[in-house]
């Protein structure tokens, strides 16, 4: 496969999903249910190309850092805009990601939206969204990124606002878009540093150029300051703190739609962005990037524990392990970052789906009773449903399990990475809470998702709905299978304990930074490898060393706290030994802080939101007073002078022309008489004339 | 008392004046022929003294006579046109006789 064909491909798989937008968007009517097959068949025959071009890259062009096709859009003064595509390994499976993902959604859609009144609808938004999340991913600069980055954030809007009927889902979906908005502010700013002082938007040529040692305004700060402000475009897409407050609120849109933004794509695309610019973030960029990452994944695992909102459980999980994924990058642990990315999307989605199936079933056995009042998605009301529906029950387990990172799971392997990163990272830094928030939230996770499925599965039903819950049929069932089975340790790695030594680890090998070294972590750079050159063994930076050495320690420590974690939460939930309302109980300030969510978003209301209420507020006094007054003074004087002005045109200057008139008029008066028509009159006239002129020449 | 020139034109001037006068005031058309016609003698009158006191022998009786025949030419075309009014208007008052001018 030459180069020219995988990126040919690559624009076929990104336009194909504007296809079926397009063909679904204008043929609702006609199309109907049609419209469901449509768009999962389209999608079907993008993943089959994605899985090509991913192969292609994978298997024959590993090594080449990126295949890619650059063109220019348009010259002004002497800058030039150049755009493009390229496929890269990150590229190449995130590909599959989206593409896979996006087509089970469509699947188990076909099924969870029948009868939805806006079916064909929800089909195009589909569409429309992986195509602009597939144009993030090929993208290989910053300004396909950003256009590719917007259309996501329009679309997610559209999907979250899906059943905008709600007032809770229309607000939903305005909150997210205007979060978003405020990250991609941060995104933009960066962008426009990085144009100012590379003029390009190039990745790889701003990496040249930063190796070669140029740097915006050469100061080491605004560099940090770049790479913080481009982060905050992921800070905004990938939910984290503080702009974390939109991705639980999102969950009013249909939980395929969950599934697909919320788990592997929309805030993933954060991460992936990350990563890809991840060699041009400096010492304290870094540290900002591990330090966001670490609090948002202790913050949100902290408000997990105590939702009982089925998908909202899921949600700050999602949140959590987005932490992670920063945190991963930000200690430096690339690949394993990525990794967790990658897994934690199988298994997210498969969570949500599998979610999806038990509201689904809840709301049929809700609807059977005539019950409009008991909420389907409400943990307190399920239980049992282990019983009646085994297959949901089976699939939300193996990813439970694998989230909760127990070992021959895929989540084992990249959580144990990025633990083993953030101790390789706490011993050579210094920043040891990093590390110790890690691994305290990675049993937190173990902990909530183990509450979540016992309460929700196991014990006896606590509703007469769960009871007469039964499972659904296959377009819902496919997805949770393949998903699930993405979950097995085997497709990325043979060796269960350690992903290093597989394909994942060596096709994504830490990049190196290029940062110049004054104002980089020294155990980032790279090392002067030449001496180990085809060493199996060799490694990019003593980061890297480190984290082989920590292995063990960390999945010692993880396996120790994941195991208390899901103990504790069988001791809870399961056996009952403890009671958990009566814990709640002896620590009522910090459960409720949990339950409310830490105050954030009544923080956000009275600060930012009732901040720009006031400020409106003064805003009007300002206007209607002040600005007002300025104006109603200013007609007013001119009003006086117009008064003054007229009453001097009429009195003077109407007073001098008439007078004027006045005056000609009065002599032609006069002068009138003398025109008598008389020829009498003017012989006298004449003879008088003739007299006063001989009297005067006499 | 030796009449002299001065004498003569003293009378001539008060012809010339009653006649313009006349000419002036009077509302009749056949008042202001007639008043024309002492102009016209003023004239006459003038004509003849420098005849006789300024040397220029018959020239001025010559211009005399042709004033005296244009006279009679002019009075007989005037009192046609005023018969004409009269017949029109039945009245020979010039100051009325403004159709022309409307």
């Amino acid at each position: 496969m030459s180069h020219e064909l995988l990126l040919q491909l690559s624009i076929v798989v990104l336009l194909l999903p504007l296809l079926s937008f397009l063909i679904i968007i204008f043929n609702q009517k006609r199309l109907g249910k049609a419209s469901g097959i449509i768009g999962t068949s389209i999608l079907g025959i993008d993943l089959l190309l994605s899985a090509v071009i991913a192969y292609g890259k994978l298997v024959n062009y590993s090594e080449e850092t990126i295949i890619q096709w650059k063109f220019n859009w348009f010259s002004i003064g002497n800058r030039t805009i150049d755009l493009g595509i390229g496929i890269d390994n990150l590229a190449a499976v995130m590909l599959i990601v989206v593409t896979l993902i996006s087509f089970l959604v469509h699947l188990f859609s076909t099924e969870y939206m029948h009868g939805d009144k806006r079916f064909p609808r929800f089909f195009a938004y589909l569409g429309i969204f992986t195509f602009s999340m597939l144009g993030i991913v090929i993208a290989n600069n910053l300004l396909n990124m950003y256009i590719f980055w917007e259309l996501v954030g329009l679309s997610s809007y559209l999907l979250i606002g899906f059943w905008y009927e709600k007032d809770s889902a229309s607000n939903a979906s305005k909150k997210a878009f205007i979060t978003n908005r405020i990250g991609d502010f941060g995104f933009l700013i960066g962008i426009l540093i990085a144009f100012f002082a590379f003029n390009t938007f190039m990745f790889d040529e701003i990496f040249d150029q930063m190796r070669s040692g140029i740097i915006p305004f050469e100061s080491g700060s605004i560099l940090t300051a770049m790479g913080i402000l481009l982060f905050a475009g992921a800070i905004g897409k990938s939910a984290q703190f503080p702009l974390h407050v939109w991705l639980p609120d999102a969950m009013e849109g249909p939980t395929p739609v969950s599934a697909l933004i919320h788990a592997a794509t929309m805030v993933a695309a954060g991460v992936y962005m990350t990563a890809k610019i991840f060699p041009l973030f400096t010492a304290d960029a870094l540290t900002f990037v591990a330090y966001t990452g670490a609090f948002t994944a202790f913050m949100a695992a902290t408000i997990g524990i105590t939702q009982t909102d089925f998908k909202r459980v899921l949600a700050y999980s999602t949140v959590s392990q987005l932490g992670f994924m920063v945190m991963a990058l930000g200690v430096g642990a690339y690949t394993y970052g990525f990794f967790h990315l990658v897994t934690h999307a199988w298994f997210k989605a498969c969570l949500f789906l599998a979610s999806g199936s038990v509201i689904h079933a809840m709301h049929h056995s809700l609807h059977k009773l005539n019950d409009h009042h008991t909420d389907a998605q409400d943990i307190r009301n399920m239980g049992g449903l282990r019983k009646t529906m085994p297959k949901t029950y089976f699939t939300f387990l193996l990813a439970t399990v694998a989230i909760a990172g127990v070992p021959l799971t895929s989540g084992f392997l990249s959580k144990d990475g990025i633990l083993a990163g953030t101790l390789a990272f706490g011993n050579l830094s210094g920043h040891w809470i990093i590390p110790v928030l890690a691994f305290v939230s990675a049993g937190m996770t173990a902990f909530y998702m183990f509450r979540l499925t016992i309460l929700s599965f196991h014990g006896d039903a606590k509703t007469e709905a769960a009871k007469m819950t039964h499972e659904n049929n296959f377009q819902i069932l496919v997805p949770l299978i393949v998903l699930a089975g993405l979950s097995i340790w085997i497709f990325y790695s043979f060796n269960p304990i350690d992903a290093s030594s597989g394909w994942f680890a060596k096709s994504f090998k830490p990049v190196a930074t290029v940062v110049p070294a004054e104002y980089q972590f020294d155990f980032i750079l790279p090392l002067d490898n030449t001496a180990h050159n085809g060493d199996e063994h060799s490694v990019l930076n003593k980061l890297e060393e480190e984290m082989h050495h920590q292995h063990y320690t960390a999945m010692g420590l993880s396996l120790l706290i994941a195991g208390l974690a899901i103990l504790l939460a069988f001791l809870f939930y399961q056996f009952k030994k403890i009671n958990a309302d009566k814990v709640a109980d002896s620590i009522k300030p910090l459960y409720l802080f949990s339950y409310n969510k830490w105050y954030i978003d009544e923080i956000y209301q009275k600060s930012f939101i009732g901040g720009t209420i006031l400020l409106t507020k003064i805003m009007y006094w300002v206007d209607t007073y002040i600005i007002d007054g300025i104006v109603n003074g200013v007609s007013y004087i001119i009003r006086v002078l117009g008064t003054f002005t007229g009453k001097f045109d009429l009195g003077v200057v109407d007073g001098l022309v008439n007078l004027s008139g006045g005056v000609v008029g009065f002599s032609g008066s006069i002068l009138r008489k003398l025109q008598t028509g008389r020829v009498q009159t003017y012989l006298l006239l004449s003879v008088l004339g003739l007299i006063a002129v001989i009297w005067w020449i006499v | 008392m030796e009449i002299g020139l001065n004498h003569y034109l003293i009378v001539s001037a008060i012809l010339f004046v009653l006649g313009l006068f006349g000419i002036i005031t009077r509302k009749n058309a056949i008042m202001v022929l007639m008043s024309m016609e002492l102009i016209l003698n003023s004239a006459n009158i003038n004509f003849i003294a420098f005849a006789k006191y300024g040397g220029m022998n018959f020239d001025g009786h010559i211009a005399a006579m042709f004033v005296i025949v244009l006279a009679a030419a002019e009075v007989a075309v005037a009192l046609a046109i005023v018969l004409n009014i009269y017949h029109n208007f039945k009245h020979v008052n010039i100051d009325e006789v403004s159709s022309l001018k409307e």
